[in-house]
């Protein structure tokens, strides 16, 4: 591991040791993991406005695959590829990144809270998180999308439960870490309300593990989504989703590998991407021990 | 057994049997190139002890280790020699290093804990030193019983086969001291091996080192920050500072006639014990700004604290002395209102002092401060120091109209400039974080200051600084309550003292008299046992510069 090593000279005003995000940055993977990340959002977020079809024109014939004026040919109803594709991609960003991002900020709070109470609160929070881990992620969103059918707010919150627990339990053995730290009893001597020690004394010392759990959870949420959308479970036709479109034109395969090979390819990129970077992310968690130095 | 030669010089001629010569050793840090030691030669005579002595950082461990010809992970020598005996390190390969080491030279590290491997039993440990297959079995068992029976621990097959956590902190330390000893090494180097240990624990432990070295005409170099132990234990002394030797000479010369202005100062910030010339403390008259009384505290149902009757008056300084386990911290946590199992009184300025800090009033957790004893822990890593400062106030006292002036008084308090607000606790040494929280709990201008044990994990020379600090508080007029190990910090600091044995106060009374006539055996032994040292250097007497009334230089 290349430590910091900056307090060369002891005179000196010593220099403050590179935070998580700059440890990670400097790990090749990392600048990998965001270029190729940034590419597939850049393609998702700018799609839409730089395609030359709306998504539901029709342009050309059902799975033709050489066809004037569309690039990547057309799909099973003759939409243009290309222009599907453009637009396909900000939903599942924004649907992985919502749940994600959902799912980690209630799994925070509550490990944050069952590390720091303990007792009974821990007991319950902890047991009710494993009631929740007994569910495989998948089964339980599609037993919850059959029973109630597909809709956008439901994947959202099917998965950030399914990420909850996962997250709690990350977070609050971090939070166990840090409660023993005299910091935080420094604060209960003089009276500190609890939530204010939670907030303020223990979650900015938790944001190392945080950070690569969002990283973890929107790698997985990103592939929860598009599965779901294979399956038909996501978001329905017509509109344009990399996952559905899987699903719509798989069997158009042999005459035209572009409608299934583009959005596979998005969404692999993007999952090797977001990986790479929770992969440096934790690399330079580990490295750094933001508790006692001595 | 030290009949031999009086010449200490460095260079290792004469006729004398250098143990150890070494000689321009220069340690580098990769992939800075910072020279962690630079250019040090020093030899130690068999059957003698070399103190080396520096504070943190100062690369006396480094030192000790490439004794070993050990290395930390991105170091490395890049001049100069080491000769163990006939040896010269260097020129061996990994296997000669490797069976060179526990024969040749061995190594007692700081923890005894972490030096014993805690599935292993003791049997197996020792058995392991000896790691030749030129003796028989019936032999290596002879030798370890009889080595088990120099370090004074019992030799039966029954305690051979206990664990490492069947054993007091000094008897594992003992253990630690018969494995190293038990291949007859020419050299051993000792990393502050009583570090953790009690004053009686240590004097034992001190004394089982010295007869063995004798005894086995083994070469001994002892590392440590504390002055006091090496003058009691060492032959030789060698100071390090950033790195490099300043001074090495016999202990005597050292102690008398200091040469480098360093360890003049390293010898004078050394607290000494004071067991006369004390003034006595006022009686007082009014009622105490603490009272405890009938406390009682434990952990479940475990009980550690029991009938304690204690009081801290306005602008006094009390000191509740106690070694590890005594229920020293429990008592100063339940002050703070951070422990709340205990039963009996807690009386603050007349008003009666909750349990936990929670249902005591603002004014009230305004007015007792708290600092923790590992400066390391008690200042949040994220939040500068100025938000470490402003925090307590402005929930304690209210939103300051001038926020900067808060700061840079509570700095200028703790004798920081009121520039580092705006640094974080990672850019701090462990003397400026202690100072940091120094001035957290000053900012609020409380009445009542209880200090847990604030110097222990600080450099002695820092000790002396933070001391200093805490002096001029008491000036102001704040009371301190003052807890620590520290015997011979306690008879310069404290108005009146507390003798905590076992979660009981075994003596209580001013200083003077528990120093100079102590009553209970306890603290007889621990004054007995407490390792001190006399200085004659010229500017001596000024030593402990925080102590200003006249003080008698015979201790």
């Amino acid at each position: 591991m290349s430590g910091a090593s900056t307090n060369t000279s002891p005179k000196t005003p010593v220099r403050r040791r590179p935070g998580l995000l700059r440890t990670a940055w400097r790990f090749g993977r990392t600048k990998v993991g965001v270029a190729l990340t940034g590419l597939i959002v850049l393609i998702a977020v700018v799609g839409p406005f730089v395609a030359p079809y709306t998504p539901t024109e029709f342009v050309t014939k059902p799975f033709e695959a050489d066809a004037d004026g569309a690039l990547f040919g057309g799909d099973n109803r003759g939409r243009d590829v290309f222009t599907r594709f453009l637009w396909g991609g900000w939903t599942l960003l924004l649907l992985a990144g919502a749940s994600a991002g959902i799912g980690v900020a209630a799994g925070t709070v509550v490990g944050i809270i069952a590390g720091y109470r303990r007792g009974w609160v821990d007991d319950v929070l902890m047991r009710v998180n494993d009631v929740l881990l007994a569910f495989p992620q998948l089964i339980a969103a599609l037993l919850v999308m059959s029973i109630i059918g597909p809709k956008v707010w439901l994947i959202v919150a099917v998965i950030a439960v399914s990420h909850m627990p996962r997250v709690a339990r990350v977070i609050r053995e971090a939070t166990r870490k840090v409660i023993e730290q005299d910091y935080v009893k420094a604060a209960e001597a003089i009276g500190l309300p609890r939530w204010k020690i939670m907030a303020v004394e223990i979650l900015p010392n938790v944001t190392s593990p945080l950070l690569v759990e969002l990283g973890l959870r929107l790698t997985y949420s990103i592939g929860v989504v598009a599965v779901l959308g294979f399956l038909g479970m996501g978001l329905q036709p017509p509109t344009a989703d990399w996952g559905l479109m899987i699903n719509e034109n798989r069997q158009g395969i042999a005459v035209q590998p572009w409608a299934v090979a583009l959005p596979v390819a998005a969404i692999a990129v993007l999952t090797v991407g977001a990986n790479l970077i929770t992969d440096g992310l934790s690399r330079a968690a580990i490295g750094i021990d933001r508790g006692v130095e001595k | 057994m030290t009949g031999y030669s009086r010449q200490n010089e460095s260079t290792g001629t004469g006729w004398t049997e250098n143990v150890l010569r070494v000689e321009g050793l220069t340690v580098i840090g990769r992939p800075s190139d910072v020279e962690i030691i630079s250019d040090v030669s020093l030899t130690v005579n068999r059957g003698e002890i070399l103190g080396l002595v520096g504070e943190s950082g100062s690369g006396k461990t480094t030192l000790g280790l490439s004794l070993l010809r050990h290395l930390k992970r991105a170091t490395q020598i890049t001049e100069g020699r080491v000769w163990v005996g006939e040896r010269e390190l260097a020129s061996l390969n990994e296997q000669q290093v490797r069976n060179l080491r526990g024969r040749a030279v061995a190594y007692i590290p700081q923890s005894p804990a972490s030096a014993l491997n805690p599935a292993l039993r003791l049997g197996t440990q020792l058995t392991e030193a000896l790691h030749d297959d030129t003796s028989t079995s019936d032999q290596v068992a002879e030798r370890v019983r009889e080595v088990l029976r120099e370090v004074a621990l019992p030799d039966d097959p029954a305690f051979l086969r206990r664990y490492p956590h069947q054993l007091s902190g000094g008897q594992q330390q003992r253990v630690a001291i018969a494995m190293a000893f038990v291949g007859r090494p020419d050299l051993i180097v000792l990393d502050e091996p009583t570090t953790g240990l009690d004053v009686t624990t240590q004097a034992h432990v001190l004394e089982t080192i010295k007869a063995m070295t004798r005894e086995y005409g083994t070469a001994g170099v002892y590392i440590s920050h504390d002055m006091a132990v090496v003058a009691d234990l060492a032959d030789d002394i060698a100071v390090m500072y950033q790195g490099e030797l300043v001074e090495h000479g016999r202990t005597e010369q050292v102690l008398s006639a200091p040469r480098h202005e360093y360890t003049r100062r390293l010898l004078m910030a050394v607290p000494l014990l004071r067991t006369s010339g004390h003034t006595e403390p006022a009686t007082r008259t009014e009622e105490p700004l603490l009272r405890i009384f009938e406390l009682s505290a434990g952990y479940g149902r475990t009980r550690v604290l029991e009938g304690i009757d204690l009081s801290v008056s306005r602008g006094e300084c009390v000191a509740l002395l106690g070694e590890s386990g005594s229920g020293k911290t429990t008592l100063s946590r339940s002050v703070a209102g951070l422990h709340h199992q205990f039963e009996g009184g807690l009386v603050f300025d007349g008003q009666a002092l909750a349990g936990t800090s929670y249902r005591r009033t603002a004014e009230q957790r305004r007015r007792i401060q708290y600092v923790f004893q590992n400066p390391y822990e008690a200042l949040n890593p994220r939040k500068r120091v100025r938000d470490q400062i402003l925090g307590p106030y402005r929930h304690l006292v209210g939103r300051p109209d001038d926020p900067d002036l808060v700061v840079a008084q509570a700095l200028e308090r703790a004798a920081l400039p009121a520039s580092y607000g705006e640094r974080f606790p990672e850019q701090l040494s462990g003397g400026e974080r202690q100072r940091v929280c120094i001035a957290r709990a000053v900012a609020t201008r409380p009445d009542l200051l209880v200090c847990d044990e604030i110097t222990s994990a600080l450099d002695v020379s820092v000790q002396a600084e933070i001391v200093k600090l805490l002096r001029s508080l008491q000036d102001d007029g704040m009371a301190l309550l003052f807890v620590t190990h520290n015997i011979a910090l306690v008879s310069n600091i404290a108005d009146r003292v507390a003798v905590l044995n076992k979660g009981r106060i075994v003596e209580y009374g001013p200083v003077g008299q528990v120093m100079s006539a102590p009553e209970h055996e306890y603290t007889r032994a621990l004054i007995a046992d407490t390792p001190d040292f006399e200085l004659s250097f010229p500017g001596a007497p000024e030593r402990l510069s925080m102590d200003s009334e006249g003080r008698v230089t015979d201790g």
